[in-house]
């Protein structure tokens, strides 16, 4: 396929170090984050269900890495990943049908997932621990 | 070769004609997505912390094997679609491209063959 190439020194248009940051863009950036985080992160399913399967051993060895301080550090990290991506998402098909692109409602949306994929992410970890009791 | 010009070259080349299929697609996972991970981090959360044979014992019930296959094969349809927006997005070098693309696809596949090996045994294995 072609190649673009640059024969002419052009002037180039403003980039992201001129705009100030605005939430949809940060939205954006966020979105594909961690849609790249949650692609790497499916190496912790795959361990998860691949040590289970090899055995007692290996699954207590991957349980305690889960289990330790930067294990769960990582998992927190992910489940926020997750939550946040599948909003976004929503908010992508919500936007596909050609609703809620008036800017007022972009920027609401942009909002509302940041919002809630942290509430929401807090609201299971607190969940979680207080029924193990651990809270 | 060299006498065409540059807009000759790429003329007829255009699009690979499967913009609306990787759309259509990247959407169906999509949503299918928000109910199959929902799923597992319901799962994620009950079996937290719970012995070896309760884990065992529930990854290998069909209501939760199945559901969790389906997740791994949207998931992983979705992810590697999405993965070559963002290869495309950024690497404009053809070779780098490609090979990232590639790269990309195997690391797809490897990660898919390991949980779809792992349920199955669960579910019919030892
Ligand atoms: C949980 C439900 C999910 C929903 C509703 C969802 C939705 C979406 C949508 C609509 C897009 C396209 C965004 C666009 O066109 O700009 C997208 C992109 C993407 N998704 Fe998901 N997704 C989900 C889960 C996942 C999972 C589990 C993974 C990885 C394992 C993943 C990885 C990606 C990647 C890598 C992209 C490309 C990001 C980009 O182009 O910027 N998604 N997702």
């Amino acid at each position: 396929m072609a190649e673009a190439r640059q024969t002419v020194e052009r002037p180039l248009s403003p980039h992201l170090s001129i705009y100030k940051p605005l939430i949809n863009m940060v939205m954006s950036i966020l979105h594909r984050l961690t849609g790249a985080a949650l692609y790497f992160g499916t190496l912790l399913l795959a361990a998860w269900l691949i040590a289970t399967a090899m055995g007692e051993v290996p699954f207590t060895y991957v349980n305690a890495l889960f289990a330790h301080p930067v294990g769960q550090l990582v998992l927190f990290g992910y489940s926020w990943a997750l939550v946040h991506h599948m909003l976004g998402g929503i908010r992508h098909l919500i936007w596909d049908t050609g609703r809620g692109l008036q800017i007022w409602q972009v920027n609401a949306l942009c909002w509302l997932t940041i919002l809630c994929s942290i509430s929401l992410t807090v609201a299971l970890w607190a969940v979680g621990l207080a029924l193990r009791g651990q809270l | 070769m060299a006498y065409r010009t540059p807009l000759a070259r790429v003329r007829g080349l255009g699009s690979a004609r499967a913009g609306a299929e990787h759309f259509w697609r990247q959407r169906l996972t999509a949503v299918a997505n928000i109910f199959l991970a929902s799923f597992l981090i319901w799962l994620v959360a009950t079996l937290a912390g719970a012995d070896y044979a309760t884990v065992k014992g529930t990854l290998a019930k069909p209501q939760i094997a199945i559901p969790l296959l389906l997740l791994v094969v949207s998931g992983l349809v979705h992810m590697r679609l999405g993965m070559q927006v963002i290869i495309e997005d950024y690497v404009h070098s053809e070779g780098h491209k490609i090979a990232a693309l590639m790269l990309s696809s195997f690391f797809t596949f490897a990660v898919g063959l390991v949980c779809v090996f792992a349920v199955l045994k669960l579910s019919f294995g030892a």
